[in-house]
């Protein structure tokens, strides 16, 4: 019993990582066919935005608090990446619709500008950057209906990108001049601390859990519930399904598409924020670490079907529960008499690494037999 | 068309400008980064040499480290009058190349400080691919590289001087202590690295040397590099090690998989007021600065170098560097190794009387030198004679020594433990021994 709960945990939380890490792609690409190979960038900026909302939680202002900056930097992530990931939509993006070749060639581009950004840039100025950003693409969107018709609004959207600019260099140099560890450039990796209530573990039924991967699947939980209620309840996520599922007809019945690809990019980048709130809890935080997972969530989206939140969390949770059975050699302490040859064949196969190839090959023979997935797409695509 | 001679005119005024420009911005950053290297009298002559690292990709942070020691090592020996060979002093002067992280930059970049800069010598490399990469040229020339990483040898050219340590100068020291003086000692190991050549050298030594010590590996994982997740290998080390109430774990992982291991394996309650010790052979002083000292805390480390040796050359290493470079930074065991390096060449170019590789090649064997370690002297074949030193990781971070050899370990090219290369040596003193011969 103790030995099923242990390793279906373990299961769950490396499949947990990597859904939290695949969602957002799952909608970028999956919904929207975009392939992004951006996407682990957008993580590692999430992973940043733990990194300096921890360190500005340190300030004697916000010290009583530090314990919640966790909880604090997930929105903050969500919204970093995804106002990055909303002006790569609109600058980048918009203009390669339907061609992936160079979308994927744009977006790589993309992600190598993203790694040197924050390697050389101080992590101050980029906050500050990313501040302005936020201000200058929403600052418009405050003002009344009239206004925006006015034939002056240029003016105003001008004006406002000014003081978004002042606002960024100030907050910047604010950030800078506080916290002195984010006043400089550095290449070297950073590290999130958990707080002392995320660390350690906590006993169920007889086994003892690491809480930080407790609380990744709590995160990976609420997002995809949260997705999930937001493209199924909500008008906004009705339009998406309409636009994703024939972007004609959803234009002529009066859906601003440009409107939904924008929001439907930015969720999906914002949710790759999320992700990497995740992963700073487990691992150290460097200009590669989006690199490390984006094979892992190309894999998962594929794996589960284009177009299907429902394959992606299969997909995830079988990857994960696999890569445990076959990387920690379970099935033998399940039957520890079987066969020698069997036995030997799986302690050959009981190394991450091995383990890794196994389920690369596994996959590769699934997607043999069913090239769409887990749960291929019903109904009649546009592209199909 | 009357405008047009103006337009060239003003061109090449402001193409004049900007040149002059450039030189003058390009003059500001050679002498900053000559790191003082003219600040003293005049030379005869000046001596170009090759450094080659990463400065770009993911080596960049530990290679460059090695950029800036080497720097200082080139600015100190020109402060104290330069190279003299042949009645003339030489000012050193260097060309950095950027190795750029990817193996077979390295070899090009090799090529062209040979061929193109003629340098007599070039200083570089990290991870055993790129000097895996960078030996044939190096060979086939007939140049000299210095290599200063600890490394899982097995290798011994004639061309290549290595200044780090060899698996019997870092691995075995260790595994005996942790065998023999360890709180878990007489317990069983676990070994863990990342999925390429040096862990799994090192942890084949580490198995054939605990064979003949009475000891027991009850299990061994490897991570492929960029792999971050740990939780198969937690479980596993928990399944094998639980049994007998703890044990040790002999830790290669490199870089950012330490982060996420040493992390998790702390909420996972692998530590060593649970009876679990991890000996360690790549995290140096500032590897336990990024990685955080409290993750790390009562583990172990393997070096020849540590900052907090309490020797005046040791204390003056790291204080040069802090003054040089910034009071956050701190000198660890690579960077000694290629501090190290410059000066016995410089020394070896001096015995030698010319820079000709054959002749300095020669003068090197033999040569010592009082290191920021200790005494270090120049073997047979081609590896440095230097002291081992065990230390217990503290809470504010840096090394408690616990143990150092009494003296310097001599280094073995090819391992001992190892059945392949069970007994073998190199000797380049030797024309009818050479790189590979039966002892």
């Amino acid at each position: 019993m103790e030995l099923l709960l242990d390793s279906l945990f373990n299961g769950v939380a490396i499949g947990s990582v990597l859904l939290v890490a695949a969602l957002g792609l799952a909608i970028v690409f999956g919904l929207m066919g975009v392939i992004n190979l951006a996407h682990g960038e957008l993580m590692m900026l999430g992973a940043y935005t733990t990194y300096v909302t921890q360190l500005i939680f340190k300030l004697p202002l916000l010290k009583p608090y530090y314990n919640a900056y966790v909880i604090v930097s997930i929105f903050f992530a969500f919204i970093v990446s995804g106002v990055v990931g909303i002006l790569l939509e609109k600058t980048v993006i918009r203009k390669l619709y339907g061609s992936p070749l160079e979308t994927l060639l744009a977006t790589w581009g993309v992600s190598l500008i993203l790694q040197q950004f924050v390697r050389s840039v101080p992590l101050a100025y980029g906050t500050g950057l990313v501040i302005s950003l936020i201000i200058g693409l929403f600052l418009p969107s405050v003002f009344s209906s009239k206004v925006k018709e006015s034939i002056n609004f240029k003016y105003v959207k001008f004006s406002s990108w000014i003081f978004a600019t002042l606002v960024g260099v100030l907050s910047g140099n604010l950030i800078s001049s506080s916290v002195s560890k984010l006043s400089r450039a550095s290449a070297r990796n950073v590290d999130v601390t958990a707080p002392a209530w995320m660390r350690g573990q906590v006993e169920i039924l007889g086994t003892t859990f690491p809480k930080t991967r407790l609380m990744i699947i709590i995160i990976t939980l609420i997002s995809v519930i949260a997705i999930t209620l937001f493209l199924n309840q909500s008008a906004w996520g009705m339009r998406i399904r309409a636009v994703t599922q024939n972007r004609e007809m959803s234009d002529c019945l009066g859906i601003s598409t440009e409107k939904v690809d924008v929001l439907t990019f930015g969720i999906g980048s914002g949710l790759a924020g999320v992700a990497g709130v995740a992963v700073s809890l487990l691992g150290s935080v460097g200009p590669n670490v989006g690199g490390n997972y984006i094979v892992g969530c190309f894999m998962v989206v594929v794996l589960g079907g284009v177009g299907n939140l429902l394959g992606t969390i299969f997909a995830s949770f079988g990857i994960g529960i696999m890569t445990d059975l076959i990387g920690a050699g379970r099935l033998l302490s399940i039957w520890p008499d079987m066969p020698l040859p069997l036995s030997n064949t799986i302690n050959f196969f009981a190394t991450t690494s091995m383990a890794r190839v196994m389920i690369f090959a596994l996959i590769v023979i699934f997607l043999q037999f069913k090239p769409t997935g887990l749960f291929p797409q019903k109904g009649r695509m546009v592209e199909s | 068309m009357g405008q047009l001679p103006n337009l060239n005119e003003f061109m090449r005024i402001s193409r004049r400008i900007l040149a002059g420009l450039a030189t003058a911005s390009l003059a500001v950053s050679v002498t900053s980064c000559g790191g003082g290297s003219d600040t003293s009298g005049s030379f005869d002559d000046t001596v170009t040499v090759g450094i080659l690292h990463s400065l770009s990709g993911t080596m960049a942070i530990s290679e460059s480290t090695l950029v800036d020691t080497e720097k200082m090592a080139i600015a100190e020996i020109n402060a104290a009058g330069g190279v003299t060979v042949g009645g003339k002093s030489y000012k050193i002067d260097y060309i950095v190349e950027d190795g750029a992280s990817d193996w077979p930059t390295f070899a090009e970049k090799s090529k062209k400080l040979i061929d193109q800069d003629g340098v007599p010598v070039v200083f570089g490399g990290w991870t055993s691919a790129s000097r895996k990469a960078m030996l044939p040229v190096y060979e086939s020339k007939d140049a000299f590289l210095y290599y200063p990483i600890q490394y899982e040898a097995q290798e011994c050219s004639n061309n290549i001087f290595y200044t780090g340590a060899s698996p019997n100068q870092q691995s075995e020291p260790a595994t005996d202590f942790m065998f023999k003086r360890s709180p878990a000692a007489g317990k069983p190991f676990f070994l863990v690295g990342s999925d390429y050549v040096f862990p799994r050298t090192s942890n084949t030594i580490t198995k054939e040397q605990l064979k003949s010590l009475g000891g027991k590996v009850v299990g061994e994982d490897y991570l492929p590099l960029g792999n971050t997740e740990v939780a198969p290998i937690i479980s596993k080390i928990k399944k094998a090690l639980a049994p007998s109430g703890g044990g040790v774990i002999i830790n290669t992982l490199n870089g950012d998989q330490n982060v996420a291991f040493f992390k998790q394996i702390q909420d996972a309650g692998i530590t060593p007021s649970n009876g679990y010790y991890v000996m360690n052979y790549s995290i140096a002083e500032e590897e336990i600065s990024t990685i955080g000292p409290e993750f790390l805390e009562g583990h172990y480390g393997a070096w020849n170098y540590m900052m907090s040796i309490d020797t005046p050359e040791s204390k003056k290493f790291a204080a040069d560097f802090k003054a040089l470079y910034g009071s956050d930074r701190v000198v660890a065991d690579p960077q000694e190794s290629a501090y190290n390096m410059v000066y016995l060449w410089k020394q070896a170019v001096e015995d030698a009387g010319t820079f000709e590789n054959s002749a300095v090649r020669e003068a090197l064997v033999g040569q010592t030198f009082d290191a920021p370690q200790g005494p270090v002297e120049v073997m047979p074949n081609h590896h440095l004679a230097q002291t081992v030193r065990i230390g217990l990781i503290k809470p504010e971070g840096g090394f408690e020594i616990l143990e150092e050899t009494d003296g310097v370990v001599f280094p073995q090219a090819w391992n001992q433990f190892e059945p392949s290369s069970k007994g073998y040596a190199c000797d380049w003193t030797d024309p009818s021994k050479g790189e590979r011969y039966k002892l």
